[in-house]
């Protein structure tokens, strides 16, 4: 990172809360998360299953609406925004790696990651030629017009973060990304991310549970019952084990 | 409308789960097939109930007496109904019909009941719309019959020993006996098939009412013409004013005779149900199998939404894929049933499609279709786009 990218925040969240209601019951997500990610930044965000990872990030990528505390994300609060802005800002600014692909088996996968920029009105012909460059990138090139069923599981992430990544957004999301990959597969996947996420104006967060892959973070965050728990880096982290 | 390639998308969604497209497609054309196809045939035999007046465009009254239900529920009249609808203001002219069911003996001894249509002798309307081989003169010859080709075919096809045993048609020419009378075949004609599908015979008045027999009331029906400028209504309503008869237009006498069969019978809830029937084949089938397709895809609809596409765009998507499968179940449908009636011989079968019939089962398809597309768009405007990230 350079000190000027590190100066650009990405995304700023002060005592974050999030309770899920229903009649009789509620579940408290989020006490009230901090975080600070910068420009040029990549995140993991761990802890146990139900510590709020996931409401976590829904929050930032503007999916989620927060109950308390202020958030900022390249400079916006999405929940100030009206539901189309919101879906609006989503498309321009936030790329998004599921756990489990979510590609259309229907299209190819040219198409498949060409739909962000589709949403955006591109045209089909040069949104697929765009997405044809990526796919190149993530090492798909020559397979463009196949179907994603017919590609292997890391095959098939590699083709979620190109279309992930197609339309250049500034935050990239992933879920879990290896977690549906062996551990080989889901280092390779996770070093293609690490080499395109981090881009000038870029940040990256990634909810993995797979401490194999946190060498490639800046930072690793460990949340637990809704809360920052403690943020170490790599280094510290071997420091710890060794 | 959705941004401009994703309809694209949307139809390879539609196209490319093969399986579920073929099932929401066949559903869909076998429901317009029952639906139109037994509406079809439905619509054919009421139109079979009122063929005669139909096929005789020339009255504008039909005069009968008015406990007569519909057509064929004869009444006969007084002779001197004739005269005395003539006398009424506004009629230009009335004539007598003989319509009843009388036995035929053919050269080769069979019996057969047929519907014999005696007409007025001087004018002869109310004579067949079409005629094959003859004249509708020559019914002025010596004991003429016109017979109408169908039953040349069918129930007057006569096995005749001189000329090999092989059945042969009954022809011009040809004599039979009409109560045990004499009659001559003096030409075939094409008139359209009766509801009881008797053989039609079409002679004068007076020689139908030497052939049927003798009875104090011969008239079964008058039939009358206006004069130039005679309201129908005002004419009619004298006639029954003066006479106590019934006059009916043509249209009102055949909606008569249908609404009989329609109330009295159980026709209608026959074919209704079957109507019925395939309405929930669709939505059981095909109405069914779309709602599943969406839910199959609601993931990627959700991943669509998260990333950024607008509510509009994918129920777009959805309307595209619900209109597209709509029109090809509904085209293959309407098509095997045209098919069905173009093929299927209409003697044996009464198939009449008016323009009603693709309306209707068309409207069916929509209310299947739109259904189960407001089900589907219900479930993706719900979509929370966080679900995506809960696998």
């Amino acid at each position: 990172m350079t000190p000027m990218q590190q100066t650009q925040i990405a995304v700023r969240a002060i005592g974050v809360e999030k309770v899920y209601a229903s009649d009789d019951t509620s579940v408290v997500a989020l006490r009230g998360a901090d975080l600070e990610v910068r420009c040029g930044e990549i995140i993991m965000l761990a802890g146990p299953s139900g510590c709020g990872k996931t409401s976590f990030i829904s929050i930032i990528a503007g999916l989620l609406a927060r109950d308390q505390g202020t958030l900022e994300v390249m400079g916006v609060d999405p929940q100030a925004m009206s539901s189309e802005q919101r879906t609006a800002w989503r498309l321009r600014t936030v790329g998004f790696v599921f756990q489990q692909f979510n590609l259309i088996p229907t299209l190819s996968i040219e198409e498949n990651t060409a739909i962000p920029l589709i949403l955006q009105g591109m045209d089909r012909r040069s949104a697929c030629a765009q997405a044809r460059k990526l796919l190149v990138e993530v090492g798909l090139g020559g397979r463009e017009r196949s179907s994603p069923v017919r590609l292997s599981g890391g095959q098939q992430q590699r083709v979620a973060i190109a279309r992930a990544l197609v339309n250049a957004p500034k935050i990239l999301v992933c879920d879990e990304p290896t977690s549906a990959l062996d551990g080989a597969t889901g280092l390779r996947v996770m070093e293609l991310v690490a080499q395109v996420g981090r881009m000038p104006g870029r940040a990256v967060i990634v909810v993995s549970h797979d401490e194999r892959i946190y060498h490639l973070a800046d930072r690793i965050v460990h949340m637990d019952d809704g809360r920052i728990d403690r943020i170490e880096t790599p280094a510290s982290l071997r420091n710890a084990h060794a | 409308m959705p941004n401009a390639p994703m309809p694209i998308f949307a139809l390879k969604m539609l196209f490319g789960d093969s399986a579920r497209f073929y099932g929401m497609l066949l559903g869909l054309a076998f429901s317009t097939l029952l639906i139109s196809q037994q509406a079809a045939i439905f619509v054919g035999l009421m139109s079979r109930t009122f063929g005669f007046v139909t096929d005789t465009p020339q009255p504008d009254l039909w005069i009968v007496d008015p406990a007569q239900r519909f057509l064929d529920d004869n009444k006969p009249l007084k002779a001197t109904s004739v005269q005395r609808v003539r006398s009424i203001e506004g009629v230009e002219w009335a004539v007598p019909l003989f319509k009843g069911l009388l036995v035929v003996n053919l050269p080769d001894g069979k019996r057969q009941m047929s519907q014999v249509i005696g007409i007025d002798d001087a004018s002869l309307i109310a004579g067949p719309p079409f005629m094959l081989e003859g004249s509708l003169g020559d019914l002025r010859k010596t004991d003429a019959i016109i017979v109408d080709e169908r039953a040349t075919r069918r129930e007057f096809k006569m096995n005749l020993p001189p000329e090999g045993g092989e059945p042969r048609p009954l022809r011009v020419g040809d004599t039979l006996e009409l109560n045990d009378r004499r009659a001559e075949v003096v030409g075939i004609c094409k008139a359209t098939q009766t509801f009881q599908s008797q053989p039609v015979i079409y002679t004068t008045y007076s020689r139908a009412t030497q052939y049927a027999p003798r009875e104090r009331r011969m008239v079964t029906m008058v039939l009358a013409g206006l004069s130039p400028g005679a309201d129908a209504n005002v004419v009619a309503k004298a006639i029954t004013q003066r006479t106590g008869l019934s006059a009916y237009g043509s249209e009102e006498f055949a909606d008569k005779t249908v609404g009989y069969w329609m109330r009295e019978t159980g026709i209608p809830i026959n074919f209704g149900t079957a109507i019925v029937l395939g309405f929930f084949v669709g939505v059981a089938v095909a109405g069914q199998m779309f709602y599943n397709f969406v839910l199959d895809n609601l993931k990627y609809f959700g991943a669509m939404k998260a990333m950024g596409a607008s509510r509009r765009t994918l129920l777009g998507m959805v309307v595209l894929q619900a209109g597209t499968i709509a029109i090809l179940g509904f085209g293959l449908g309407i098509g095997i049933t045209s098919a069905f009636g173009l093929f299927v011989p209409g003697e044996r079968l009464a198939f009449r499609m008016t323009w009603h019939i693709p309306l209707v089962a068309a409207g069916a398809v929509v209310i299947i279709c739109s259904a189960s597309a407001a089900l589907g768009m219900w479930r993706v405007l719900r979509l929370d786009p966080a679900e995506v990230f809960k696998g």
